[in-house]
């Protein structure tokens, strides 16, 4: 990562990347609570496709968690 | 307060409480990652569990009861598919026989037909569905309740599989 980023220009990226990561988990956890309800209520047509989705979620933030440790502190 | 007045033990490990419990940002989005992996790991914990139990096949039918035994209007109580399935068979008129699962689809209470048997209602929540198909009529469910479907056979009534529709 670049290092001559200045503080103030690395506190935007930090909390520009904490956004998206609370943005993604709280669309996770609508997924989990629509996907548990269809299931409940007898339709699994939606069990794979959010189970990949929020796969995809979840590496997703590990890729900006990653940006996020190159960081310069 | 002053050094001289602390603990000896206290000056050799002097934590400083509030930059302890101080959470950095940096700290909370990783709390928040390591929290994404689990909700995707239950998601596919569901797809598994959904696999499984689809390819369980269906259950094997139960015998009931002598449809002679059931009195028209009459409400049986019985297990399908597991002992611990709590049914209901109802008889609504002289051919028509509907059973569908005990477990309120709100959250579990055990629901009973009502007075005159139009509907059947779950004491909890005040939740109401119809004798008919199991639709919910009112109160917090959203979901059907879990149709038996049933079978006569040599004139014994049979429960040969559960029937769970969407809402």
């Amino acid at each position: 990562m670049n290092r001559s980023l200045t503080r103030e220009q690395t506190t935007t990226i930090v909390q520009g990347i904490l956004c998206l990561v609370l943005f993604i988990v709280l669309l996770q956890v609508w997924l989990l609570s629509a996907t548990t309800h269809a299931w409940l209520g007898g339709d699994d047509s939606v069990l794979w496709p959010a189970a990949a989705t929020s796969a995809a979620c979840a590496l997703v933030n590990f890729a900006l968690l990653r940006c996020l440790n190159r960081l310069a502190v | 307060m002053a050094d001289i007045d602390q603990a000896a033990w206290r000056q050799d490990f002097p934590i400083d409480w509030p930059q302890d419990h101080y959470v950095a940002r940096r700290d909370f989005t990783r709390f928040l990652v390591l929290a994404s992996l689990p909700f995707a790991l239950v998601q596919l914990g569901i797809g598994i569990v959904n696999w499984f139990r689809r390819n369980r096949g269906r259950p094997p039918a139960k015998a009931i009861a002598p449809l002679a035994e059931i009195p028209i209007g009459g409400v049986l109580s019985f297990t399908y598919p597991d002992a611990h399935d709590p049914c209901l068979l109802l008889r609504l008129d002289d051919k028509t026989l509907r059973a569908f699962s005990q477990k309120c689809t709100h959250l579990g209470c055990a629901v009973t037909p009502n007075a005159d048997k139009s509907c059947l209602y779950c004491p909890c929540h005040k939740g109401y569905f119809a004798v008919e198909n199991g639709r919910p009529l009112a109160g917090p469910p959203r979901r059907p309740l879990p149709r038996i479907t049933l079978e006569n056979r040599d004139g014994v009534v049979y429960a040969i599989a559960v029937e769970v529709n969407a809402s």
